[in-house]
């Protein structure tokens, strides 16, 4: 099939962008939306007008989280339960133009075309994404603390986020309640998480206004566009347990 | 203490708010439909609330404070909302992943902003005047009699275009409802067996209100043609 | 006598890791403060040693490519993690899980490395219990265990089939409580481009920031590579597309030997390839081969027909199928250690029996399962007379709560519905088990420098079993190297720190300098991915699941040649300053061009065939692995030499005390 692509270009994070078409005429529906750009990529290469186009991927297997793109709209494209390397061409249609952008937030800054910068993640787990236990091995035996498998599963669930901020780039307040709401509930869920939970809830929450994030106002749209279904109990959770924490001290 | 400053405070205090803002709603509701089956309870109502002293001067404020609380609150949130993404997108399919109503609280708060506007033009400025400024405590006109039954009704009779405007703004207080009304639960962290429940009283809820203060405005408008 | 020195602790086996950390050199903490890691990497090996040195007072340094330590690979794996707890009480032990894993390997790795993996295993599971990792549990709150190839026990402890996702976040969590107190310094989007020796030690690397350009200059007393495999030297493989072997082989030309490069597990259970331009294969899990049953059509013309297009898998008969791996190994069935079912699958499409378009697949069918839990399941919940839609449904339910997740991504990947007709799949590159040569410390032949995870050689031989890699991966880096790098590290308590503005580090952020511009310089036509496209053909022509002489011979000329026109005829738009896709591709291509003419030689060396590595003139006429046990029980470890023909090999002799060398028999 033929394609129209709208695609952002941008040098780096202090230039301005602007977008550019392109013209792709040999696309096969068996083709990952990543598979279509690296023929656009080696398109532009070797007629040599114009540099290639810069967007994060590596596993190429929806797990990794590395992969982004806003394409039509939609953080990850029109599928759901995937990610962008996982989208398939199949999805569209001979002569469709797609739009792609990159995710847009200012917590997360355009590194370089589509490629942009979300260490901002990193940093809201850094404040308390972690049990504070020593990895020397020295700890009990794993099966001394049964947990309830409902809740081991809750926390699975939660624990499954691959931290790819198609959360952020879908909600209109780029709100990254989803996503540190999440990591809290994992551990929320679980006896081993209970000891340090109201300074790991206060201090995530503290980093993420820090770093720019909008408020949630429960559109829902997050956990639609997430990869892994990530549920929004996990935002009530938080709300909860911020709430729980906040009135502690 | 996370304190008003945590985008996850500031939430929570606009759930609340408009928590006591819906309660609030419903007792208004239920006065005003009273004019619907009975003048008299209504207007013996009307003056028990126009001259008690705790709604006077308790309930009353905290009700004003609520409602300016609630709209600085959601301009708050929403200015900081829209800084936190200064370059937009060329394209946001939003209605792929969630509703309309839930996207643009903004929109349907302005409208029921605007219209609180009207309504209090309409009959708290008139109260107040009459109350504390002309001193007036009785509620009675001329003839003698209650007459807030009879100003109510000459609100609507014979004016098509106040009613329109009454039915339009419903609409969207009952759009901000759909999703303010059961999104401040998930705010406040409500998340368990009841959930679905209270999922769906607070959508009937959102329709019944609203829809019923319609059917006040036409009923008087239609009854008095 | 060999000039490796493996090191290995006297005395019985079981003992052997006690003893050495009782022996080795400490650091006291105070002195740990003065002391500085660079950690090259952050998946399990990297980020779990990262988080153990800096727990312990070292400042630790960790580098990475991705845009978060979060996403390196080892995030992908997902069948999950061995261990020999013993919680099913069917028997296992620290000496069996010993034994599997050396049976596994073919024989061909050392004794005390797998004793000290096995004997550490459970203490991993504690370990990721305590820091909040969710495995599977039972309905009785405790942890669920599941069974993988080539062994006889259930040892396996899983995330659903997200665990290495799973292990690699707890990893990664524990790195970041190390961030958040200041003792590890992240640097993400960076790319190791040598290291530096000072003195004949390892002091340091030379590493470019891929968001600027910029060339940078770390110095440390101890360098740790846990930059995983080098799967990728085949273009397409499960790896990730970043997955690279440069910081193990700027290693290696700096000094450190490499061990074994030919031995490549292909895994068995992969999406086939659907098309040209495809640039990654996906893998399904493993654990897909405890309910699904493999087979191709017993009858060629019905294989033909299927490969037209003209009949359905679904409509062949029960009896004309052949399940293949039931038949030739009927005491391990569809178990069979992952070469062992990769090659079974080769040997049928190239005799003409493969399915899809191309005849290069083979069926993993459910049916069977889902007939079968659906009875089982009809019957525990009372329906005894259920009819067989019931019961298909029912199966098909249980099915789901397995395996839903992969299921539905094959679908996504293929657009067809595994429920109902049965998977393609075909083998895949997958792990290496090959890499740096390590002593008993983990420490390369550079002193100060280590590797650990899939980038060492150490614990698998020639085969790793599934769910080892995990292990090893949290083994190196949680429990061993934190511990062994002290005995190294505790003749540097008076060193000070290293400094940056030495002529070693001058020179060799020269070195980098001249091979970036190198090529720049080059402006050629055709892309990096050319290449790549190019050489990964060859090695999975001629390198791949069998070898013979004369094309491994042939690889090496071709590959030789590819190297010349790399770098006569490659284009890198852009510029070296600033983000560069194409040229960070193109660095690490280069060295694929040289590790891909050592894996050859490597291979034609070995005149036997062991696990991965299966040469065509070494085999029983039953088609089976022929192994040298008499002139290849060794570990090759090779040294640069200046260009990889000229490698010198170094055997290091691999003693068997506590197991009996036989042939391996999954029968």
């Amino acid at each position: 099939m033929k394609l129209n692509l709208k695609i952002w270009r941008q040098e780096d994070a202090k230039t301005k962008g602007e977008f550019k078409n392109y013209q792709l005429d040999e696309v096969h529906g068996d083709m990952s939306f990543l598979e279509m750009l690296d023929v656009l990529n080696n398109e532009l290469i070797e007629n040599g007008k114009e540099e290639p186009i810069e967007f994060d991927h590596d596993c190429r297997e929806g797990i990794c989280g590395m992969c982004s793109l806003q394409i039509n709209g939609e953080a990850h494209g029109p599928d759901r339960g995937i990610t962008t390397c996982q989208l398939h061409m199949r999805k569209f249609k001979d002569g469709d133009t797609i739009v792609i952008e990159p995710f847009r937030a200012n917590a997360f800054p355009v590194v370089k075309d589509l490629a942009v910068d979300r260490s901002a993640f990193d940093r809201i787990q850094q404040a308390g994404g972690f049990i504070s236990v020593n990895t020397s091995g020295n700890t009990q035996d794993a099966n001394s603390i049964p947990i309830e498998k409902e809740n081991a599963d809750l926390a699975f669930n939660a624990a499954t986020c691959i931290g790819c901020g198609a959360c952020v780039a879908a909600c209109k307040n780029a709100s990254a309640m989803l996503f540190t709401s999440a990591k809290v509930s994992q551990y929320a869920l679980l006896p081993q998480g209970e000891i340090e939970a109201t300074d790991r809830v206060l201090n995530m929450v503290a980093q993420m206004d820090k770093e720019g994030f909008g408020n949630c106002t429960n559109t829902g749209a997050c956990e639609v566009e997430c990869p892994k279904g990530i549920s929004l109990e996990n935002i009530a959770r938080l709300n909860r347990e911020y709430l729980a924490a906040s009135l502690k001290g | 203490m996370g304190g008003i400053k945590s985008s996850i405070a500031r939430k929570v205090a606009m759930a609340l708010s408009g928590l006591f803002l819906v309660l609030f709603l419903a007792q208004h509701f239920t006065i005003n439909f009273t004019s619907v089956v009975s003048p008299d309870t209504f207007n013996e109502i009307s003056q028990f609330m126009g001259t008690n002293f705790l709604v006077q001067a308790v309930l009353q404020p905290i009700l004003i404070f609520g409602v300016i609380f609630h709209f600085v609150m959601g301009f708050i949130l929403e200015a900081r909302n829209r800084s936190a993404r200064s370059i937009g997108y060329a394209k946001f399919d939003g209605n792929a992943n969630s509703p309309w109503v839930s996207r643009n609280m903004l929109i349907s708060g302005i409208v029921v902003l605007a219209f609180l506007g009207l309504h209090f033009y309409d009959f708290w400025v008139h109260e107040m005047q009459v109350k504390y400024l002309q001193g007036d405590m009785s509620g009675l006109n001329e003839a003698g009699e209650f007459r807030y039954y009879e100003e109510t009704v000459a609100k609507f009779a014979g004016q098509p275009i106040r009613v329109a405007i009454y039915v339009f703004s419903f609409i969207f207080l009952m759009l901000h409802l759909l999703h303010g009304f059961a999104s401040s639960f998930q705010t406040m962290g409500v998340n368990n067996k009841y959930s679905k429940g209270i999922r769906t009283f607070t959508k009937a809820f959102a329709i019944v209100i609203p829809m019923g203060f319609v059917f006040i405005a036409i009923f008087h408008y239609l009854n008095n043609l | 006598m060999s000039i490796l020195d493996s090191k290995i602790p006297s005395g019985p086996i079981a003992d052997k890791w006690t003893k050495h950390k009782n022996e080795i050199n400490l650091v006291n903490p105070a002195n740990k403060r003065n002391i500085d890691v660079i950690v090259v990497g952050t998946g399990l090996a990297g980020a779990s040693a990262a988080a153990t040195l800096a727990e312990l007072g070292y400042n630790v340094k960790t580098f990475c490519f991705q845009d978060s330590p979060r996403r390196a690979h080892s995030i992908a794996a997902q069948g999950g993690i061995n261990a020999s707890k013993n919680y099913q009480g069917d028997g296992d032990s620290d000496y069996r899980l010993f034994y599997d894993t050396v049976k596994g390997g073919d024989y061909r790795s050392r004794e005390a490395n797998v004793y000290r993996l096995a004997e550490v295993s459970g203490n991993i599971i504690d370990q990721c219990v305590a820091q909040g990792v969710p495995f599977a549990r039972e309905y009785g709150g405790l942890l669920d265990n599941r069974s993988f190839g080539g062994v006889l026990v259930s040892r396996t402890f899983y995330a659903k089939g997200q665990t290495g996702q799973q292990l690699l976040l707890g990893a990664y969590s524990a790195m970041n409580r190390q961030i958040n107190r200041g003792k590890i310094q992240s640097f993400t989007r960076h790319e190791m481009m040598d290291i530096v020796k000072v003195d004949g030690k390892a002091r340091g690397i030379i590493a470019r920031n891929l968001v600027t350009g910029e060339i940078e200059r770390h110095s440390a007393h101890a360098v740790v590579l846990a930059s995983g495999g080098y799967g990728n030297v085949f273009f397409l493989s499960t790896n990730a597309m970043g997955s690279n072997v440069t910081a193990a082989w700027k290693a290696h030309k700096k000094g450190a030997f490499f061990a074994n490069p030919c031995y490549t597990q292909i895994h068995p259970t992969c999406i086939p390839v659907s098309g040209d331009l495809q640039a990654k294969l996906t893998l399904m899990s493993e654990s897909l081969r405890n309910d699904g049953r493999i087979w191709v059509p017993a009858k060629k013309e019905d294989a033909e027909a299927i490969q037209a297009g003209k009949l359905k898998p679904t409509q062949i008969k029960e009896e004309d199928r052949d399940y293949y791996l039931e038949r030739r190994y009927p005491a391990f069935g569809n178990l069979v250690p992952r070469d062992v079912a990769s090659r079974a699958a080769k040997e049928r499409c190239d005799a003409g029996f493969g399915v899809n378009k191309t005849g290069q697949a083979v069926y993993l069918d459910f049916s069977s399962a889902i007939e079968r839990y659906g009875k089982e399941k009809a019957f525990s919940s009372g329906k005894k007379d259920a009819s067989k839609e019931e019961i298909i449904k029912l199966g098909k339910e249980v099915v789901e709560s397995k395996y839903g997740n992969l299921f539905d991504m094959y679908e996504k990947i293929t657009d067809q519905n595994p429920y109902e007709t049965p998977m393609m799949i075909f083998p895949a590159v997958h792990y290496t088990m090959g890499g740096l040569w390590v002593d008993y410390n983990l420490m390369t032949t550079i002193p100060g420098c280590y590797a650990t995870g899939e980038a060492n050689f150490s614990d698998h031989g020639a085969n790793r079993l599934g769910a080892s890699a995990l292990m090893q991966g949290l083994a190196d880096g949680y429990f061993v190297l934190p511990y062994t790098i002290g005995d190294y590290l505790s003749d540097d308590i008076q060193t000070g720190k290293i400094p940056t503005d030495s002529k070693e580090f001058d020179e060799a952020e020269k070195e980098v300098r001249d091979f970036l511009d190198r090529l720049m310089n080059v402006k050629g036509e055709k892309p990096v991915d050319y290449f790549h496209r190019k050489l990964g053909l060859i090695m999975w022509n001629k390198c791949g699941m069998s070898r013979n002489e004369k094309e491994l011979k042939e690889a090496i000329e071709e590959i030789a040649q590819l190297r010349e026109e790399f770098y006569s005829n490659v284009r890198i738009p852009g510029k070296a300053e600033g983000r560069n896709a194409e040229l960070e591709k193109a660095g690490r291509v280069a060295d694929f061009l040289e590790l891909g003419e050592l894996f050859a030689k490597d291979a034609l060396d070995r005149n036997e065939s062991c696990g991965g590595h299966f040469r065509e003139e070494y085999q029983t006429p039953e088609g089976e692995a022929l192994r040298d046990d008499e002139n290849y029980r060794y570990v090759s470890a090779w040294e640069y030499k200046g260009e990889p023909k000229d490698a010198v090999l170094h055997k290091e002799e691999l003693i068997f005390e506590n197991i009996e060398l036989k042939t391996r028999s999954y029968k």
